[in-house]
């Protein structure tokens, strides 16, 4: 009987592993585990087995039994499992089809870079303030060391609305203003639409700067090198060389131009530093003491520092833009591209 | 201004490399913006003799001569007339190169051999002169490379002078500044002349009638000059520095100007009538032909310098024509004067005559200088023309040009201004080496008196400057100045721009920036009406073009151009927007009232994936979306969208005012499409402006917490049938102001218009929400309430429940 028993076992695996549909599989459960079926038969006859056998072959049917049962329901359940999967299946969509919903706006690269500057120098205590674009010849040069009739003024070929109205050249006027109604210590930045009668490649007749003025007892020359360092280097990279070299500004004295290592070129010279391998970032100084005291400040008490730089050429240096007149004609193909 | 090297070199060494000596002057304050070094313009050209010289058989014009390098000899056929035996001549052998790509080779020139050419100036690309075979200086030596003999490889420095250093715009000055930078020594011109018998006074005279515009003006007169070509030594170096060479008598007074900085006129004396100088103003539409040959229309106030009749120079900045100096020129008269820089400044800029002269007068020229260049140019006048220099020299000086004198100087305020420790000796000698006296001053001070070409030194901080320049700029420690506590000032308008950006671009905007200057017919385009105030432009009195002639009123103007330049390039759907300011006129004399504006534009297709909505348009409602948006954002109160606004450029049917309370803080719209075909603009279109000043007064960046509802809510669905001119927010109104506690909201679900309906009639759906804080609602008590409200709706709007 033990030996009927396991060839019984090994022909329902054997079918078990054949039956590759639902339908088959029920059929096997039947034909062996059914009321009728071939293991429910044998134990039907178990009183013709020897009875000191018959708990042993007992307790061995069950187990076939239960065995194969539990074999056919994992069966039946990965097959329904299968079957669920390819219904699925056949839902997929086209993943590679673009997805829905607004895409994000940029921000002009002239706002991202004046952002930029504004973030680094609120961390130095700096708050931003603004001025009039229409502005009084007063403010735009005179208070700034500027006379009428000075060959200064050719440094900005001016746009005119009346006599002794033009529209700012630069946004150093914003100091003045600043200075005015504020007592030292004064730490501002001033960014703004300037204007200036000029147009080619690298000239509009409006762009944007930002000024700074930074005005306390014992600010000196060194504070005003530290301060543009550490800026220059956040906004170009750490790695960037500078130089700080004389020039001239009717406002401040002594008065440096501060190039940074062209950036295009590594400092090899190239087109857009003119061979030079620097290139012209900001413009800056210790305040003259001639505007210090058209404002009312003693300049044996307070000094300070300004500098200014045109917002279109730093963008232009970050993004390689050659052309400076592409920031106002507002070609998407242009603008989304920040 | 430009600054040959080879020029710079006759009074300073410089014993660097071209590119080093740029660098160095640029970190000193004289910006080199180009170097350029040239070589000469021919290669294969030796020096040679010739040894004979025969006519050409067969031709009347050429000669054939023997030339010797030396080493061998050749011969060769010459056209020129002005060569004889013994003459040291320029010979391009075979295989030279001259200018213009010439390669010279053997040729036989009827009949004769010609194993190379005798050169002109003109063909080597030295000089102009073209009249004959260049002949050289007998000592040089036979077969030595020409453009090595001739020492013509040169350097050209651009220099970009900054205006307060009148003094470098000349070559001895830019030769004291690198004296000082390098440690050299400077060599000046040689000024001594050598006078004849003749006494100056008593051939002419000078009249100075306004001391104010001429404290000073000198002059000296030479005798029997023969004009004609300079020498080369002076037409290379007028020509290294941008300059043409004329003559003789021109050229010097070219060449002491570029030299020494002050500028020099050379009058032929034959033309002076009563032989003298008077020096006055003009009169009010005086006239006078200036060198150039142009007539000028003279201001009252221009300076002129005359003779005894007729004005012959404005003063300073162009001699005339009527008394220039000709081929048969003998007697020169010489002027060297200084002129007050600013009536220069404004002659030169009334008669746009920007000249080399007027541009150095009105920066300010070395006043005590003045003889000197007279002195130099004297001297080499009789050198290059033959002329003698009579004796004396006429100098009125009628009012001193004050030069600054004994500034104090504190040593301890360099170090306070520079955040250095520059030893005291230091200063000194760094002063010293340009050119100033320093003397003690007790403890710790100077009085430093500069010379007098550097007028941009009067005060102390000027001194500084100079002692900073030379030390270095970069030998001063970078530091970080100290903190002082300040209160940053946090500006609303920063922060409401801040948020707009964040916002519009999150909305899918992308932002624009425009000139703020626009066409003064753009308020007509956009039909805007007589009695608007943005009719009152700033206008520009000297625009670059007309179209950028007035500042803009209205922002809307500048996006439709951007509309219109992006559809030009296929560019159909966009959003922008931009923040900026408009202008309106006030008063003369008065600045402009300006106000920081937001404008926002949108077109075309909603989204930019076709494949999900296939050509939805954008229209009025995006653009509400994200005014709505904004407005919640900045927590402005009360808002509201008003119709019944007149902006003449909307379309009166899609427009609104935006409104808080009952200030209205900007407008939204559909473009008027007689606008739209006015610009060639395909629409719809539609824009809003908004006033960001009004926005900045009513932000407020509060935000309280409620508490998160414990109850469910219970919602009514409504469609009212109403007609169809109705605004939705009438049918709002009755509920909103039913003050019923209950109401959480409603929504509008639908509108419907359509066949089924009455004509003239539209179907609103509403859905009312009820909640209460503190329990579930039960079915009864929404009922009650519901229906009160709906009664409400009914009662003031005449609305039919469908």
């Amino acid at each position: 009987m033990t030996g009927e028993l396991t060839a019984l076992r090994e022909a329902a695996e054997a079918e078990l592993r054949k039956a590759g549909t639902e339908e088959e599989l029920q059929t096997v459960r039947t034909r062996y585990l059914g009321r009728k079926g071939l293991l429910t038969g044998l134990l039907r006859n178990i009183g013709n087995v020897n009875p000191a056998e018959r708990p042993e072959f007992g307790k061995r049917c069950n187990e076939i039994k239960e065995d194969l049962s539990a074999r056919i329901d994992r069966l039946l359940a990965g097959m329904a499992l299968k079957k669920r999967e390819e219904a699925l299946l056949r839902e997929r969509i086209d993943v590679t089809l673009p997805g829905r919903g607004i895409r994000r706006g940029t921000l002009h690269p002239v706002t991202q870079v004046r952002e930029e500057i504004c973030r680094i120098f609120a961390g130095l205590g700096f708050s931003v303030v603004e001025g009039p674009e229409v502005e009084l010849d007063y403010y735009n040069f005179e208070a700034l060391n500027i006379p009428k009739n000075h060959p200064a003024r050719d440094m900005q070929d001016t746009f005119y609305i009346e006599e002794n109205i033009v529209l700012r050249t630069h946004t150093s006027p914003v100091q003045v203003r600043i200075m005015e109604k504020t007592k030292p210590p004064v730490r501002i930045l001033s960014p703004g639409r300037v204007y200036r009668r000029d147009s080619d490649i690298s000239h509009t007749p409006m762009f944007h700067q930002i000024e700074g003025l930074l005005v306390d007892r014992g600010v000196t020359f060194g504070d005003l090198k530290g301060v543009l360092t550490m800026f220059l280097k956040q906004v170009f990279g750490e790695e960037t060389a500078l130089r700080f070299r004389p020039s001239f500004f009717p406002f401040t004295e002594p008065s440096a131009e501060v190039d940074i290592r062209c950036v295009m070129c590594g400092g090899r010279g190239c087109r857009v530093c003119g061979s030079s391998g620097w290139v012209e970032i900001l413009g800056s100084g210790m305040v003259d003491p001639e505007v210090f005291k058209n404002v009312g400040y003693d300049p044996e008490e307070f000094t300070g520092f300004a500098f200014g730089l045109g917002l279109e050429r730093i963008a232009m240096l970050k993004f390689g833009i050659s052309d400076i007149r592409l920031f106002f004609e507002n070609d998407m193909r242009f603008l989304e591209q920040f | 201004m430009l600054v040959s090297l080879k020029w710079l070199r006759d009074y300073v060494d410089v014993d660097v490399t071209p590119a080093e000596l740029a660098e160095r002057l640029t970190m000193a304050g004289l910006e080199v913006d180009a170097l350029s070094e040239t070589g000469p313009a021919f290669s294969g050209v030796r020096v040679a003799r010739i040894l004979s010289l025969k006519p050409h058989p067969d031709a009347d014009h050429l000669s054939l001569c023997e030339v010797t390098t030396g080493e061998t000899t050749y011969p060769i056929v010459c056209g020129a007339g002005n060569i004889r035996v013994g003459d040291t001549v320029p010979l391009a052998l075979v295989g030279a190169t001259l200018p213009g790509d010439l390669v010279i080779r053997s040729s036989r020139i009827r009949g004769e051999a010609s194993e190379g050419m005798l050169c002109s100036e003109e063909e080597l690309g030295i000089g102009s002169d073209a009249s004959g075979i260049m002949i050289l200086p007998p000592d040089l030596s036979l077969g030595g490379e020409l453009g090595d003999v001739l020492d013509l490889g040169d350097a050209v420095l651009d220099i970009g002078v900054t205006p307060n250093r009148a003094d470098c715009l000349s070559i001895v000055g830019v030769a004291r500044e690198w004296a000082a930078i390098a440690g050299g020594k400077l060599r000046v011109p040689v000024t001594d002349v050598v006078e004849n018998d003749e006494d100056i006074e008593k051939i002419t005279s000078v009249t100075i009638d306004d001391p104010d515009l001429c404290p000073r003006y000198t002059a000296r007169i030479i005798k029997g000059a023969r004009i004609g070509p300079s020498p080369l030594w002076i037409r290379q170096r007028l020509e290294a520095v941008g300059l043409r060479p004329i003559n003789n008598i021109v050229d010097v007074t070219n060449f002491v100007m570029m030299e020494l900085g002050q500028p020099l006129h050379a009058f032929d004396y034959r033309f002076l009538e009563e032989g003298r100088i008077v020096v006055r103003r003009s009169r009010e539409g005086e006239s006078f032909i200036s060198l150039d040959g142009k007539e000028r229309v003279l201001s009252a106030d221009t300076l002129l310098i005359c003779d005894g009749v007729k004005p012959v120079a404005i003063g300073g900045i162009m001699g005339g024509l009527n008394s220039e100096i000709q081929p048969d020129t003998e007697t020169v008269l010489l002027e060297s004067a200084y002129f007050n820089p600013f009536s220069i400044r404004r002659t030169s800029r009334e008669l746009a005559m920007g000249t080399d002269a007027a541009f150095r007068f009105e920066r300010g020229i070395d006043p005590e200088g003045v003889i000197r260049a007279l002195d130099r140019a004297a001297r080499l006048i009789g050198e290059v023309s033959g002329g003698t220099i009579c004796k004396g020299v006429i100098d009125r000086y009628p009012r001193k040009v004050e030069t600054a004198r004994r500034i104090p100087l504190r040593v301890r305020r360099v170090n306070d201004i520079l955040g250095t420790v520059v030893p005291e000796s230091e200063m000194a000698h760094i002063l010293k080496r340009l050119e100033m006296v320093v003397e003690p001053d007790g403890e710790g001070r100077f009085a430093v008196t500069p010379p007098t070409c550097r007028i941009d030194i009067v005060r102390e901080i000027d001194l500084i400057e100079e002692i900073a320049r030379l030390y270095g700029y970069d030998r001063v420690p970078a530091t970080i100045p100290a903190a002082s506590v300040i209160a940053g000032v946090r500006q609303e308008k920063g922060a409401v721009e801040e948020r707009l950006r964040e916002i519009m671009t999150g909305a899918g905007y992308t932002e624009a920036i425009n000139y703020s200057f626009i066409s003064p017919e753009a308020v007509d385009r956009l039909d805007i009406g007589e009695a608007d105030q943005r009719r009152c432009h700033v206008r520009i009195r000297n625009p670059l073009t007309e179209e950028q002639a007035v500042l803009r009123t209205t922002m809307v103007y500048s996006l439709l151009l951007n509309a219109k330049k992006n559809a030009d390039c296929g560019g159909f759907d966009l959003k922008l927007f931009e923040l900026g300011r408009t202008f309106i006129r006030c008063g003369e004399g008065e600045l402009p009232q300006e106000a920081n504006r937001m404008a926002c534009l949108i077109t075309g297709l909603r989204y930019e994936d076709r494949w999900h909505s296939r050509d939805l348009r954008a229209d009025f409602y995006d653009l509400k979306g994200c005014v709505e948006n904004i407005l919640d954002d900045l927590g402005i109160p009360v808002c509201s969208f008003r119709s019944g606004i007149h902006e003449p450029f909307l379309h009166p049917g899609k427009s609104c005012g935006v409104f808080s309370g009952e200030a209205r803080i900007g407008f939204l719209g559909e473009v008027h499409p007689a606008v739209l075909a006015r610009m060639d603009l395909t629409g719809p279109i539609v824009v809003c402006e908004l006033d960001m000043d009004r926005l900045a007064a009513l932000y407020s960046a509060k935000t309280s917490f409620r508490s998160i509802p414990r109850f469910p809510s219970s919602s009514r669905d409504v469609a009212f049938l109403i007609r169809r001119e109705l605004e939705a927010c009438e049918v709002l109104l009755p509920a909103e102001e039913s003050h019923e506690e209950l109401l959480e909201k409603v929504q509008i679900f639908d509108i419907y218009e359509g066949t089924n309906l009455p004509a003239g009639m539209k179907s609103l759906g509403l859905r009312f929400s009820y909640r209460s804080a503190d329990r579930t609602l039960t079915d009864d008590e929404v009922t009650e309430v519901h229906g009160r409200i709906v009664q409400a709706i009914v009662r003031v709007t005449g609305a039919a429940i469908r």
